[in-house]
């Protein structure tokens, strides 16, 4: 579904990913881990085409959509119109379906995406992101300043997708228990360069993760 | 009173025109982050063209809706020049906008001469409780309030008007959900041609389109449009009242006071359209 092959990206001399592979199969869920600043978003970014590599091969078989950053929402636009320009990519206007799926947002559809609270735009993000019709999606922090509870609820979400749909999901995690928990494998990227790999339970397992990510003394 | 009156829609008619291109500047400014110094060239290219189409014996109507898409296609090739390479920073395309503004000056005296040019407007005169005016200035009241109306559709009702929206509010975004930032600048740029090209066609048969245009994007903070609408009408009518008590050739220190006292108004309450972080 995505397959990265030796990926350099730099801004001007810096280099902001070295050579980094990786893979997400179809339906599958994969997680994204590192420190803040290692190159995670930099990598969403040129998987969606919004940044060019230097080197290495992207490919995506199917349609990537991302969920990006800080939810960034068209602020002054309702979520029904946030929701729209999800789908202009495919021309697809109908917001139906996602009120289906995340039925949560049907009493705010009239709202200014603005004035919704954190975890509503997050889940505002997820629906524009799914307006695009995705084979994969690429979710840039989900728990983001967000309550467990809402993280909670935003993760059901994405298993349901996942199991009903077959969506598959790159997730990029700061908070990497959220992401191993959610995940069957993941990546960890450390300045730039994938330090470490593997099934999600073996990392989780790993003194040297479990020191730097979960909080656990090694 | 019945002075007054005549002041007030003469001016009116007069603010409609600062407001059409004011409303342009804003419309190229929300999308791109570029102050378009070409924005007066609009109304004085599609004004002449207009005045050409005219006297080759163009019916009125075809004429100035021509103009109008010429004023949208040099807007275009403008915004091309621009910001056409993407990455362009907006104060490199602030200064090309500048010289092209220059440029389209040059080009005018070569087509057209350096003799001012006007064309008859809508024919007779109205009466409105004992002031007589011009029968043009209903049309450019009414074709004003027209063109406010449906940019507010368009922005509101449009796919490519919640594009233009959403390229203002968050270029990041726009971006992710796969809208060409670059190309929506250029549609903002052919939308601030027609509109400047609109108000250069309906002010020509009652006064000449001068350079003091400037204000009403000050008033409305480069973003707002219907404070943009409200700035246009007030510099018109604040023209036409000192004209008419005062001196009209007091007209452009009117709108250097005006422009000065919202500037001042505005740094007091906080900094005039601020950039907003990346």
């Amino acid at each position: 579904m995505i397959e990265v092959e030796d990926l350099t990206v730099r801004y001007g001399a810096a280099v902001a990913l070295d050579g980094v592979s990786l893979t997400v199969g179809a339906g599958e869920m994969v997680a994204l881990i590192g420190p803040n600043g290692a190159g995670k978003s930099t990598l969403v970014n040129t998987l969606s085409g919004i940044l060019r590599p230097v080197s290495g091969r992207v490919t995506i078989g199917g349609r990537l959509a991302q969920v990006p950053e800080g939810r960034q929402m068209f602020p002054d636009l309702t979520v029904d119109d946030n929701l729209r320009l999800g789908g202009w990519r495919i021309r697809n206007r109908d917001t139906g379906p996602i009120y289906e799926v995340l039925p949560d947002l049907v009493k705010l559809r009239r709202r200014r995406a603005g004035l919704l609270s954190g975890g509503q735009q997050q889940m505002v993000a997820v629906g524009r992101a799914l307006m695009s019709r995705p084979d994969v999606l690429a979710v840039d922090e989900l728990s983001l300043g967000l309550a467990p509870l809402v993280v909670a609820d935003l993760v059901r979400h994405l298993r349901e997708l996942n199991s009903e749909r077959g969506l598959a999901v790159l997730l990029i995690e700061q908070n990497a228990r959220i992401a191993l928990d959610l995940c069957t494998r993941a990546y960890v990227l450390e300045a730039g360069r994938i330090a470490t790999s593997g099934p999600s339970a073996e990392l989780a397992a790993s003194p040297e993760v479990a020191a730097a990510y979960l909080g656990v003394a090694a | 009173m019945s002075e007054l009156v005549q002041y007030l829609i003469t001016g009116v008619g007069g603010g409609c025109a600062f407001a059409l291109v004011g409303s342009g500047l804003v419309a190229i400014y929300r999308v791109t982050r570029v102050v378009n110094f070409a924005q007066g060239g609009f109304a004085v290219i599609a004004a002449l063209t207009a005045s050409t189409l005219l006297a080759s014996g163009l019916p009125h109507g075809l004429a100035e809706g021509l103009a109008v898409a010429v004023g949208a296609l040099t807007g275009l090739l403008v915004g091309l020049v621009a910001i056409g390479k993407p990455g362009t920073p907006p104060g490199a395309a602030l200064i090309v906008t500048l010289g092209l503004g220059v440029f389209a000056y040059a080009v005018e005296v070569l087509v057209w001469g350096d003799q001012p040019r006007s064309f008859p407007g809508v024919p007779g005169a109205v009466e409105v409780f004992g002031a007589r005016f011009q029968a043009h200035y209903l049309l450019i009241i009414g074709a004003t309030l027209a063109v406010f109306a449906g940019m507010g559709l368009l922005f509101t009702r449009t796919d490519v008007g919640r594009a233009l929206s959403a390229c203002a509010s968050n270029p990041y975004a726009a971006k992710v959900v796969g809208i060409s930032v670059t190309r929506m600048g250029l549609v903002s740029f052919a939308i601030g041609g027609a509109l400047g090209g609109l108000a250069g066609v309906l002010v020509t048969p009652i006064q000449l389109v001068t350079f003091d245009y400037d204000v009403t994007l000050i008033v409305g903070g480069l973003v707002r449009p219907a404070l943009t609408l409200a700035g246009g009408l007030l510099l018109g009518v604040a023209q036409a009242l000192v004209a008419g008590y005062g001196n009209a050739a007091y007209q452009m220190e009117v709108a250097l006071v005006l422009m000065l006292a919202v500037m001042i108004w505005q740094a007091a309450r906080k900094p005039i359209a601020q950039e907003e972080p990346a």
